[in-house]
């Protein structure tokens, strides 16, 4: 078939050899660009993570040469690892995009934490109460996240675009087809949505993004030494003085690294001595369990992620 | 991981750089629970070591709990997802699923196959370089079997692979397996042009022929489903097709820069080409291929990039850039295949709103030609369509658009129909091709037509028309009718006969000719306005027969109401509400109707009214109960 035009045979090599990842970003980046044309307040949710090192470099590859034409909205619980907030406010400010920070101050005030009040309550005071309190307080109406949909097996069916009710409930039997690359971003005054550009992507995909395109990624991903304690179940990392000074005073230093990121007191680290991205991805291939078995929240029953979703967890 | 490539272990980087060109491939699965789909897509991603220890643990709990296998895993609880259809034994959405060899990555869209589901089918078809039909062996080609082809090679895709699964039932028969090809192929006839077909016998619970060769199936020399999906060329259509871009974002950081943002649809692009925005058809060349980290030398179908023009050409969101030697064609009506996905029928005559590309615009479907029946392929008449139907209708924008036929370029060629109230998207279309005014003399016809408007004002055009001596009370009933008609929602419309001299034919006198005239101008009028759905009362004296005749065969058979009202002279003479008759015998009026001049009575009117004998009322009940009794109210 390349007989019949004018491309030579190098060319023709590279043009079969656009690769799933090629696939996958080119795909991702039409998506925040209909976003940026359709929505009238959109903003895309920052937590600092891997997914959100990749989904901010594809909004900056989207729009280049401009500036990402929406702001960066983190929901601080006030209990994340302290390098990853030193790391969000330096990201933002190099590529030169707004950074709003929300933190449920009802929730500051009534002293919740999880230390005091467990991983259910925080989680959900700290951060879906707080999500939707920004969304109301902002009036965005489209956010852009980084889930996947093989995180987990109720997200399989999640669409690109995800509708939310104006009190931010997702009924997964009233969602839009999605055709083609045809997306249709109308919505009422105070409905939402949830967009998920990066949907179709999995754990390696994002690992081999971001050693192709070298993605910055907060150090807690490589090993070295830390100090950490075992808490319910986990080895947690003493990243302040709010860990309870009994339990703070068994802290041994150990080399761990972390496989996802999130409240320092929720995320539990693994031994590891992998401190390159080849060596964590090796050991993400070699592993025995699955991406999510480390946050707290999913260990329930099957079907809890779903409930999460419609009560508007992200 | 239970097995797990060594190159991982041994040497990481190797193993990445292999990864990382991989190619990708989506495919959509289609059948239903009955033949092994879920199991199918569950051995898949089992055998490709998709699943963790962690997930396989739950997976056997959940065997034992609600699976299906005795003892056995399972495969299918591994790809049911919500918990109402996990309960429910069905998959009622499209799930999308991943898993990759050394290879390909694959993305795999899960879809029911029910006939109540085909929406569901046909949205995981619009993005599948190929589908897998499954057949149960016992059951051999079905109704579903062909449902699902025609679904599939509606939506564009060439590629099918037909897996005749539970081969294991049949003791691996080959002549089970060559009969179902045969039969298949048979059908597939049918179908459109330039699909290729792999028919595989395997067993998705054993495991035959899904990654490797069968012992069981030695008469079988054709590729594993597994081998076939690795090695099967990923359609390169769309790069040797001409090259479309539709603009999403017009990408301005400063003065300085001006460039188009989009993903290309189709082709390839470079600096210097000559293109053409469409609807525009203004000409440019371009100048850059801009995407972050150095411009491109050259970009092709798929790729997200930011074009910049050498020339100031006007181009916005929606605009599609084209190869200037083969643009997209432009248009603003034209057929296409629709499948309707909402509860709420789609109607000819209703609006809608038409996404295509990164362009939406309001659309009205102007007729529903017929349906197709997705079993049998075969054309039904059908005057609405309901969730799920399939069927050919004819579109009118507000605006023309840029678009290629569907079954050239399935990037140009599909939109979506979106309901303007709920916002949902309640239909998907293929465009056929445009509907040309210029070479179509009855365009008027195509767009809304009479019959459109009469539905719309729910009853059947009339004209009907008064005749009868001065002062014999036409205008009278005519204004009592109207007044009745209005109080029942209907849409009139009074055309008086002195009213239309003032104006229309104030050029006119009252010689023959210019009666003859008077007639044919107010005649044409009312049939307009009978074209527009409206009852027209025309209150004129008309005295002559032939130019009640003339009238009469203007109009559409049936739509000509002639209403003498019937006055005897001395009784209008008396009342000469407007003074002429006094006039008229004091010599100052000539020609006068009933007195110097002939009135012609009808021979045989529709209606005929005796005004001495009742009121205006109720000579307008009479001629309300004559339409009532006609159906005249019902359309």
């Amino acid at each position: 078939m390349w007989g019949t035009t004018k491309l030579n045979q190098n060319w023709a090599n590279s043009l079969t050899s656009q690769t799933h990842l090629d696939r996958l970003e080119a795909e991702a980046i039409h998506i925040m660009r209909e976003v940026a044309a359709e929505a009238e307040n959109p903003v895309m949710l920052y937590s600092v993570g891997k997914d959100s090192a990749v989904m901010l470099h594809l909004a900056m590859k989207a729009f280049y040469p401009s500036v990402p034409p929406f702001p960066l909205m983190h929901v601080d619980t006030t209990w994340k690892f302290s390098e990853m907030i030193a790391f969000r406010d330096r990201k933002a400010a190099e590529i030169g995009m707004d950074l709003i920070v929300h933190t449920n101050q009802e929730g500051v005030e009534a002293g919740v934490g999880p230390f005091s009040h467990g991983s259910a309550v925080h989680t959900d005071v700290m951060k879906t109460q707080a999500l939707k309190q920004a969304l109301d307080k902002y009036k965005f109406d489209v956010a852009f996240g980084g889930a996947r949909r093989d995180e987990e097996k109720s997200r399989a069916k999640e669409r690109v675009f995800s509708f939310r009710t104006a009190e931010h409930r997702w009924d997964p039997k009233n969602q839009r087809p999605e055709l083609w690359n045809l997306y249709n971003a109308r919505i009422h005054k105070g409905e939402s949505i949830r967009c998920f550009p990066i949907s179709n992507w999995t754990e390696l995909d994002i690992w081999q993004y971001i050693r192709r395109e070298q993605i910055e990624i907060v150090p807690l991903y490589y090993a070295a030494k830390r100090p950490v304690v075992e808490w319910e179940g986990s080895q947690i990392m003493v990243d302040d003085d709010r860990v309870p000074p009994e339990l703070a005073k068994t802290a041994v230093e150990k080399f761990v690294r972390f496989r996802t990121l999130g409240c320092y007191p929720l995320t539990g680290a693994v031994e590891s001595t992998a401190d390159t991205l080849e060596d964590i991805i090796q050991e993400m291939l070699l592993t025995t369990s699955s991406e999510r078995q480390g946050r707290t929240i999913d260990r329930d029953q099957a079907a809890s992620m779903e409930k999460k979703k419609q009560e508007g967890y992200f | 991981m239970s097995h797990i490539d060594s190159l991982i272990a041994e040497d990481i980087t190797a193993y990445l750089e292999a990864h990382e060109n991989k190619s990708l491939l989506r495919f959509i699965t289609c059948g239903s629970v009955d033949d092994g789909k879920s199991t199918l897509i569950g051995r898949l991603l089992y055998d490709s070591k998709m699943i963790f220890e962690d997930q396989l643990d739950a997976l056997e709990r959940d065997s034992k709990k609600q699976g299906t296998q005795g003892e056995n895993i399972d495969f299918a609880l591994l790809v049911d997802g919500l918990a109402a259809e996990r309960e429910q034994g069905i998959t009622i959405d499209v799930a999308y699923r991943f898993f990759s060899t050394d290879k390909r990555k694959f993305i795999v869209a899960d879809t029911p196959g029910h006939e109540q589901y085909t929406r569901n089918m046909a949205t995981g078809a619009s993005t599948a370089d190929l589908a897998i039909l499954l057949i149960d062996a016992r059951k051999g080609v079905l109704t579903q079997t062909r449902r699902h082809s025609f679904i599939a090679s509606s939506l564009g895709i060439r590629k099918l692979v037909l897996a005749i699964n539970k081969m294991d039932l049949v003791d691996y028969d080959e002549a089970v397996f060559n009969q179902i090809e045969r039969d298949f192929l048979e059908f597939a006839e049918e179908l459109s042009a330039g699909i290729e077909i792999q028919a595989i016998p395997m067993s998705a619970l054993e495991g035959s022929n899904i990654t490797g060769a069968s012992d069981k199936t030695p008469w079988y020399t054709g590729p594993s489903l597994m081998e076939y999906l690795e090695t099967v060329p990923v359609d390169d259509a769309r790069i040797s097709a001409p090259f479309r871009m539709p603009v999403q974002w017009v990408n301005r950081p400063n003065l300085d820069f001006r460039g188009f943002s989009g993903q290309i649809a189709s082709g390839t692009i470079k600096p210097g080409d000559r293109v053409k925005t469409l609807p525009s058809a203004k000409e440019t060349t371009i100048e850059r291929v801009v995407v972050h980290g150095g411009d491109l030398e050259e970009a092709v179908a798929g790729q997200s990039v930011t074009l910049t023009f050498a020339d100031e050409v006007d181009t916005s969101r929606g605009d599609v850039i084209c190869i200037a030697s083969d643009p997209a064609e432009v248009a603003d009506q034209f057929q296409a295949r629709v499948l309707w996905m909402a509860d709420k029928d789609m109607l000819p005559g209703r609006r809608y709103l038409l996404k295509i590309g990164a362009k939406t615009v309001t659309a009205t479907v102007l007729d529903l030609k017929f349906g197709i029946d997705v079993n049998t392929i075969q054309d039904k008449p059908a005057k609405t369509l309901g969730l799920n139907d399939f069927g050919v209708i004819t579109l009118g924008l507000d605006q023309p658009i840029a678009f290629d036929p569907y079954d050239t370029n399935r990037e140009t060629g599909g939109f979506i129909l979106i309901d303007r109230m709920t916002n949902n998207t309640v239909g998907l279309g293929l465009i056929d091709f445009a509907l040309r005014r210029a070479g179509n003399i009855h365009w008027q016809a195509l767009d809304v037509d009479r019959e459109a408007l009469s539905k719309q004002k729910e009853q059947k055009p009339a004209v009907l028309w008064f005749t009868g001596l001065s002062g014999s009370g036409k205008s009278t009933i005519a204004n009592a009718l109207q007044q009745k008609l209005f109080a029942l929602g209907k849409h009139t419309f009074v055309l008086d006969g002195d009213n239309v001299r003032h104006g229309l034919n104030r050029d006119l006198g009252f010689t023959d000719v210019d009666r003859v005239e008077n007639i044919r101008r107010v005649s044409n009028v009312a049939k307009l306005m009978s074209d527009a759905g409206l009852i027209t009362l025309v209150s004129f004296i008309s005295p002559f027969r032939s130019e009640r005749r003339m009238a009469r065969n203007m109009m559409v058979d049936g739509e000509f109401v002639e209403v003498f009202v019937d006055t005897p002279l001395a009784v209008a003479e008396q009342r000469d509400v407007k003074g002429l008759y006094k006039r008229a015998r004091a010599g100052e009026i000539k020609n006068f109707t009933g007195l110097d001049s002939p009135y012609e009575a009808p021979e045989a009117p529709e209606i005929q009214i005796n005004t001495v004998d009742m009121s205006p009322d109720e000579a307008a009940d009479q001629i309300l109960n004559w339409m009532r009794e006609r159906g005249w109210f019902e359309v």
